[in-house]
């Protein structure tokens, strides 16, 4: 009975913090599913007048004989994102490697250089960057858009991984190499597995961080077929006027693959694997 | 596999990238660049394909979403990657000029052209030598849209148009708070915004009569208060507005349920002058490298033709006077506001136009929303608004270049110095003895390096600099004295560094501490190891991360209305008074952080629920069996575990907070008077709408990197003391 009543406490809680999470988000849903405009407001739940999906035909191409390009964006957003998260990952965890294991020279200032690169505001720094990434030919192409990403995101990876391979008790490195495998074979084999959860939320740290990104995505790329979704939404904005209607429709688009990737991804990844990795 | 076997696999797999998809430009190739949308961009396309029929040239049209649209252009044309040919507003011409980005446009634009568009579009094309920088294209203004089920006849004044009464409709609903729309009240009265001389325009009589008159329209209930452009329009489409003003982007997006009508504004009876609205003209300019390239110019030729004007004129206002003299059938609403924009008054060209809407939204809004009306607010408000439209110009600094670089070489002798005596003997065997490590971090080392530290490092060099993009002086630490005085105000006076320092540490402390406790008490619950449909909980309440923050964070600010909002009509539900959440600093804040820790919880969570399964469950089991409380457990095992994975997420949370500006930007604006604004929002202002002073925003980015450098070391220190 006891149990029951806790069971009930809990679900209770979650499921006011879900609707705290979604009520925001019902504004967006129904200005999405408006044909025309939200009426004139004042009220506490909102609900479409007229039903309609005109908007989300706007914002996928649909209305306008463009979903081949849609799917198109669709498709670079989803390289991009998943490009910078693989490398993102594959490159910061080898270094917070480093530097939870090892001693070398350079090691601190390099930890405080990471941290310090997070505290200057981006404000003067958009053109150099277009710089040196034309320097690099990397302008309006989407390995540039990767590359550039990734590195943004290294800083918060390095440090997150840093702190979960430090969690990870020693003596499963030690037992490893032991038994004869190189320190990298150890990296590789013992430690990384047992940072699943981890290098998982790094991924999607990365992941969402290059999903979102307009301002340097609209910068750097020069044709359509090479722009990502948040370049084509932000387009539903103009100088005098937006057309909130596809705006809303194409941000719950664009918000659809993260949750259903991250509803498939949860399950393995941050159900205790550590658990069975600690004790085998 | 060997590091150094990854290493090489990274870097092909990289250059495998960059050589994939590569771009080829073919002579006779024309790339054009615009941010029109919906049927102007259709007519468009329409038109260059046709070109492209014709004469066998390809053409490239891009539409670039307009927020980045000026960043991009400048940036892609300083080193050629940019357009042959851009449709932009008039009003950016100087500085596109003054920055060398333009061709000249004598070719595309003849002297003998001038005859064929309307006499407002030929003469902003122009500068005073007569020398052509673009080529007219089309009119963008305001006019006055009605409902004609509601407004039969449309009277003849203004006054009159407001006197109209209707059960719970506004006779009249435009955005009363902004310095755009408010323009044509201000002609009307003839003032003008930015003066001769680039002096502040909004002072005097007719800045005094035109805010008085807003006033009277607002404090009647005639005209609502603090309505956005969306709201105007929700109000005219739900016909809860009998009329608004509002350009042709709004009517091509009403539903076809609403009748209406477009008539240029009318005029108010008590000023002498006729209210007229401000106009863009939107230009052809041709980039600086399209100046030897005569097919250009026959393209842009062919664009603004009036045999192309008549495919344009279904979508937009064309500056073609011929194509309004026919007797075609164009949309009613267009030629009208044809007529609205000949009635207009073009925008300044100069610079220093972008600086006087904020001084000028600050005033009229100071004014809407006093207490009482008596003239001596007026003034008060309109004085402070000049007082800020002058400490917010840029100041003649200019220092002796030779000094700065004794400066600098004293510095790098310094640190030279420095780095020499803390070189330990060991120095060299220790690096040696690192090489192993160097394999795993020099990816990192390199990427961070190249693609972040360098721009920030190039961005902070411009701090020393004063004056816009190409025209660059050397200020030595001008910018910096001229912060840290406060530019010679009251050291914590609205605006001033100190006091923005104040609200954003506020604004950090109180994000970060919901953040964390929001992101902890889900992680925990949501471990539970029994609890049922886990993964549909998780996958609900990351909504917040995964929505574009954009349209949410303009969700919330329209949550707030006064009037309009769902929390306001939640407050009625329960009898209170509803705020007017934005008027003073206390809830416009409160607005803000609400906002800001509806984005950022998940993230935490999401972090947390990865550390707490680092958790070793047999430490949790044997406190079980020693018989802790769960509260025990989880303060006296779990948090001591959780907390240096907790540290990186936080730290860097803190920061990231520290520098949050769109929260800021998109839902309080920074309003009431720039109180809510924080470092990072001030920074941009200085870079985009004041005067576009990069180099104070550099500076003010430096003193943001030094603040929370010292606060790192500072706690860092206390930390090793406490411990």
């Amino acid at each position: 009975m006891k149990q029951h009543v806790k069971a009930l406490a809990v679900h209770t809680l979650l499921v006011g913090a879900v609707l705290y999470a979604l009520y925001p988000v019902l504004w967006v849903l129904t200005v999405a599913f408006s044909r025309d405009g939200l009426g004139e407001g004042g009220f506490v739940l909102p609900w479409p007048r007229h039903m309609s999906c005109v908007n989300f035909a706007i914002a996928t191409g649909a209305g306008t004989g463009k979903s081949a390009l849609f799917i198109r964006q669709l498709v670079n957003s989803l390289t991009v994102s998943g490009a910078t998260a693989i490398l993102s990952v594959a490159i910061a965890a080898p270094a917070a490697y480093a530097l939870a294991r090892m001693q070398f020279v350079g090691k601190r200032a390099g930890l405080s250089g990471l941290m310090l690169t997070q505290m200057f505001p981006t404000v003067a720094s958009a053109v150099p960057l277009y710089f040196i990434l034309s320097q690099l030919h990397l302008l309006d192409r989407r390995a540039g858009l990767v590359v550039a990403y990734s590195a943004s995101a290294l800083p918060f990876a390095i440090f997150q991984l840093k702190a979960a391979f430090e969690a990870i008790p020693v003596e499963l490195e030690e037992a490893a190499m032991v038994d004869g495998a190189t320190r990298f074979v150890a990296f590789v084999s013992v430690v990384l597995p047992a940072a699943r959860p981890a290098l998982a939320i790094t991924a999607l740290f990365a992941f969402m961080s290059a999903w979102n990104e307009f301002v340097l995505a609209a910068t750097l790329m020069s044709r359509e077929e090479a722009f990502t979704l948040p370049v084509v939404l932000q387009r539903f904005v103009g100088e005098h006027s937006a057309a909130w209607g596809p705006f809303a429709a194409g941000s719950i688009v664009v918000s659809i693959p993260v949750m259903v990737i991250f509803y498939i991804a949860q399950k393995q990844l941050l159900s205790g694997l550590t658990a069975g990795s600690v004790k085998g | 596999m060997k590091p150094w076997l990854i290493a090489f696999l990274t870097f092909a797999v990289a250059i495998g990238l960059v050589a994939s998809d590569c771009k080829t430009a073919p002579k006779n190739h024309i790339v054009l660049w615009h941010a029109y949308r919906g049927a102007e961009e259709q007519a468009l396309l329409e038109l260059t394909a046709r070109y492209e029929a014709q004469t066998g040239t390809t053409v490239e049209v891009l539409a670039v979403p307009f927020l980045a649209y000026a960043s991009k252009l400048s940036s892609a044309i300083e080193r050629e990657q940019g357009p042959d040919l851009f449709i932009d507003a008039h009003e950016r011409l100087g500085s596109y000029r003054d920055d060398g980005l333009l061709a000249r446009a004598d070719d595309a634009f003849p002297k003998s052209d001038i005859p064929r568009y309307d006499t407002i579009a030929s003469a902003v094309a122009r500068d005073e030598d007569g020398t052509a920088w673009g080529v007219p294209f089309a009119l963008k203004g305001v006019a006055l849209i009605v409902n004609t089920n509601l407004v039969k006849d449309v009277p003849d004044s203004i006054e009159a148009l407001v006197k109209q009464r209707y059960d719970r409709i506004y006779p009249l609903a435009y955005e009363a708070e902004s310095a755009y729309v408010h323009a044509p009240w201000l002609h009307a009265f003839g003032g003008t915004m930015l003066g001769p001389d680039d002096s502040y325009g909004f002072v005097g009589e007719p800045a005094r009569r035109s805010v008085a008159f807003a006033r009277r329209l607002v404090s009647s209930g005639a005209v609502p208060a603090g309505a956005d452009g969306a709201l105007v329009k929700q109000l005219f489409e739900s016909g809860k507005a009998a009329a608004i003003i509002g350009g042709p982007g709004v009517v091509s997006e009403l539903p076809l349920s609403v009748p209406y009508r477009v008539v240029p504004l009318p005029p108010l009876h008590e000023a002498s002058l006729r209210p007229e609205p401000f106009l863009t003209v939107e230009l052809l300019f041709l980039a600086q490298r399209s100046a030897t390239r005569p097919e250009v110019s026959a393209f842009a030729r062919f664009l603004a033709s009036d045999d192309s004007a008549k495919t344009r004129v279904r979508a937009q206002v064309v500056a073609n006077s011929s194509t309004w003299r026919n007797t075609d059938a164009i949309a009613p609403h267009l030629r009208a506001f044809h007529e609205a924009a000949l009635a207009s008054r073009p925008m300044s060209t100069r610079v220093a136009m972008r600086a006087t809407w904020e001084p000028v939204e600050q005033a009229i809004r100071a004014v809407l929303r006093a207490q009482s009306d008596d003239a001596a607010a007026i003034d008060a408000a309109l004085a402070e608004s000049a007082r800020r439209f002058e400490s917010a110009k840029p100041r003649a600094t200019s220092a002796s270049p030779a000094r700065g670089l004794t400066a600098l070489a004293a510095t790098l002798f310094v640190i030279a110095i420095i780095a020499y005596r803390n070189t330990k003997p060991r120095f060299w065997s220790g690096l040696r003895a690192s090489a192993g490590a160097y394999a795993y971090v020099m990816h990192a080392a390199i990427a961070v390096f190249l693609l972040v530290v360098l721009p920030l490092a190039a961005g902070a060099v411009t701090s020393f600099f004063s004056g816009s993009r190409n025209h660059m002086t050397y200020a030595g630490i001008g910018n910096y004295v001229d912060i840290l005085t406060a530019r010679g105000g009251p050291l914590l006076g609205y605006g001033s560094f100190y006091r923005t320092l104040l609200v954003t540490v506020g604004w950090t402390l109180i994000n970060v501490a919901c953040h964390v406790t929001i992101g902890l008490c889900l992680a925990v619950l949501l471990s539970r190891p029994l609890l049922r449909a886990k993964g549909i909980y998780r996958t609900l309440l990351i909504i917040p991360w995964a929505v574009p923050s954009y349209v949410t964070a303009l969700a919330y600010k329209g949550m707030f209305h006064q009037q309009f909002g769902a929390v306001n009509a939640l407050l009625r539900n329960f009898g209170a008074q509803p705020v007017s959440w934005f008027s003073q600093f206390s809830t416009a804040f409160a607005a803000n952080v609400a906002t800001n820790v509806w984005l950022g919880f998940p993230f935490m969570m999401v972090v947390m629920l990865g550390a707490l399964t680092n958790v070793p469950k047999d430490v949790l089991e044997a406190a079980d069996i020693d018989g802790a409380t769960p509260w025990q457990r989880f303060r006296h095992v779990t948090f001591p575990l959780l907390l240096p994975q907790l540290a990186p997420a936080v730290v860097l949370g803190a920061v990231w907070t520290f520098n949050m500006f769109n929260v800021v930007f998109l839902v309080s604006g920074g309003e009431p008077d720039n109180q809510t604004d924080i470092l990072v929002s001030e920074a941009y202002r200085w870079a985009f709408t004041r005067h576009a002073q990069y180099g104070y925003a550099a500076a003010y980015a430096v003193l943001i990197f030094g603040i929370l450098w010292l606060t790192s070391r500072f706690s860092r220190r206390w930390q090793r003391e406490g411990a």
